[in-house]
């Protein structure tokens, strides 16, 4: 073990990350269930919108949104509640007592679920663009990507960080998804632009981070439109992304020191059924 | 000799999360013990007795309630990093890993937990492998391998880590004959020949503990009981005799531990064949007599009546005054 901490550390991410990455090849039927199954939803804003005349380019937001979602599910469904499973299959255990930081172990979580979840939020946008004929003209190509990597920065960082808090509750772990899934449809905006709900309640939602990413997104894939329902503006949205970043990946790591200091005090980390 | 393990004064208290839920459970309580490198060393104890726990302490993943245990000089509460390099542990009847990978991924994987190069990685996992007659399996996915090929896996995790002291919570756990020993081969040979590698093995198995370990300590309650090589915890009741005897289905057997000159007694009532098995710890031999006379009483017939050797599981008997079952 004569590697660098870095080195080992990465070793550590590349390793957690594989089980994820294999797992979107070896077991496609997520391709039904992920890609789909979510495009219903998508259809049905999408003809709802054409219905009542909405600006064409609101097919586009949907379209976005749709892809977006995939990004959250994948927070709560599989990174929030990742440690408390593996703690019921005795992973967890083997993961802290690894001579690696265990903020790479959840780090390797959250790249291989970064890269499965663009996989079903790329085809979501694929198909969406074909089904309904969207055009999409994109403004600022690397503004684009500084928004899409600093909204699944802080997205991840926050799954990183409910994934200790999410150990406290054990297997009420599924109730809260369940209670975090709907709501934040609604004030995140995932199928209308957010500026709609009013200032204060895009404000407060703008805790997730999906809520800024997707406003801005829509502002660099329709400029005209895009601006005329901004809630801020690009640039603010950037920085105020960048600071959640900090923030979560700061809370992330403050929770796992408290969870496993709290684990090996009570010995709740390690007994199965607690 | 430098030592591997140094525990002292260990104590681990769990408390109930809310007041109705039960009284504190002292699972440690007073814990000594030292282990020697490149020693082999066993606890023995029944279920209950503490010796999950103090691996649990000795792999960092709890802590002492009091006192204090090292590894390798290290402090397990202090210097846990440290202490992590230096060890694995694996578990009997764990489940770790991930169905879908094949059994070469998912070691590969636990591997990169411990920062080793891949190609070092893959060669350890195939020799190993090899050695534990998986080599075929190496490609299978994890869920579609039975109990026992499950457990080898388990153990080449902690083995190919290359640590320097392996904590192995009873390994064999439920395992077959065949896969058992394969498993502790593997361990007898990975001490003689790891210059220095320590491990220590919980288990309640007592032929398992009498063949591979180099000294056992008995552990009941939370407590040491004893600590010596096999040979010298048998000679503790080597003055005294032995006795097994196969009798009918016994409803009454208390009367037996009154009996003058016996001094420990336990009992297995073995529905399948219809009979219950004594074992007697004799201070005097001519208490064989009365206790026949005990028999008759009850119109039980004997089956077979045997003198034996002592072993550990007789040592376990008279220091607890009961057996494992």
């Amino acid at each position: 073990m004569s590697d660098s901490w870095v080195i080992r550390n990465l070793r550590a991410i590349r390793g957690r990350a594989y089980p994820r990455v294999i797992g979107s090849i070896r077991e496609p039927s997520w391709v039904i269930f992920d890609i789909a199954l979510p495009l219903l939803t998508v259809a049905a804003y999408v003809y709802l919108y054409k219905f009542i005349d909405a600006p064409k380019e609101f097919v586009g937001f949907v379209i976005l949104g749709g892809a977006m979602t995939a990004f959250w599910l994948n927070i709560l469904w599989s990174m929030a509640s990742q440690l408390y499973w593996e703690k019921e299959t005795g992973n967890l255990s083997l993961f802290l007592m690894a001579p690696v930081s265990r903020m790479s172990i959840l780090a390797g979580m959250a790249v291989g679920g970064l890269f499965f979840t663009t996989l079903r939020a790329g085809s979501t946008m694929a198909i969406g663009i074909l089904v309904f004929g969207v055009a999409l003209s994109l403004s600022n190509p690397l503004m684009l990507i500084a928004i899409f990597v600093a909204t699944m920065v802080a997205l991840y960082g926050m799954g990183m960080m409910l994934a200790s808090l999410y150990l406290l509750f054990g297997r009420e772990a599924y109730n809260m998804s369940n209670l975090l899934t709907e709501p934040i449809y609604l004030v995140s905006g995932f199928y209308f632009p957010v500026s709609k709900l009013g200032f204060w309640t895009a404000a407060g939602a703008s805790v997730i981070p999906i809520t800024l990413g997707l406003d801005a997104l829509r502002q660099l894939f329709y400029p005209a439109t895009g601006v005329q329902y901004a809630f801020l503006s690009i640039h603010l949205e950037l920085v105020i992304l960048c600071v959640l970043c900090v923030v979560f990946i700061f809370l992330s790591k403050a929770s796992l020191d408290y969870m496993e200091k709290l684990g090996k005090t009570s010995g709740r980390l390690t007994l199965r059924w607690q | 000799m430098t030592s591997a393990v140094e525990i002292s004064s260990l104590t681990r208290v769990f408390n109930p999360k809310k007041k109705k839920e039960g009284k504190s459970i002292t699972a440690l309580d007073n814990v000594d013990l030292r282990i020697n490198q490149g020693e082999l060393f066993g606890l023995l104890g029944p279920n209950g007795a503490g010796k999950t726990t103090l691996l649990k302490i000795l792999s960092t993943l709890l802590l002492p309630t009091s006192g204090s245990a090292s590894i390798a000089g290290f402090d397990v509460a202090k210097d846990f990093l440290e202490v992590r390099k230096r060890i694995n542990m694996v578990s009997g009847g764990e489940i770790s890993g991930y169905g879908l990978l094949t059994v070469r991924e998912n070691l590969w994987m636990f591997c990169q937990f411990y920062g080793i190069k891949t190609s070092i990685a893959y060669q350890r996992i195939d020799e190993m492998l090899e050695l534990f007659g998986m080599a075929s399996k190496k490609n299978e996915k994890v869920r579609t391998l039975s109990t026992g090929e499950r457990q080898k896996m388990n153990v080449i995790r902690g083995f190919v880590t290359d640590p320097e002291i392996l904590l192995l919570d009873e390994p064999t756990l439920g395992l077959d004959v065949n896969a058992s020993r394969v498993i502790r081969d593997y361990i007898v040979n990975w001490v003689k020949n790891g210059k220095g590698k320590t491990v220590l093995l919980t288990t309640h198995y007592m032929a398992e503990a009498d063949q591979l370990c180099d000294r056992i300590a008995i552990i009941n309650q939370g407590k040491i009981l004893a600590c010596d090589t096999p040979e010298n915890l048998k000679k503790l009741v080597k003055a005294s005799r032995t006795l097994k005897l196969e009798v009918t289905m016994l409803r009454n057997k208390d009367q037996f531990g009154l009996v003058p000159g016996v001094e420990k007694f336990t009992y297995i009532d073995d529905y399948d064949k219809g009979i219950t098995v004594l074992k007697f710890v004799l201070s005097d031999e001519s208490a064989v007599n009365d206790i026949v006379s005990e028999l008759l009483k009850e119109h039980a017939k004997i089956v077979s009546l045997q003198k034996t050797e002592p072993t550990l599981e007789d040592v376990f008997i008279k220091m607890v005054g009961k057996g494992f079952e």
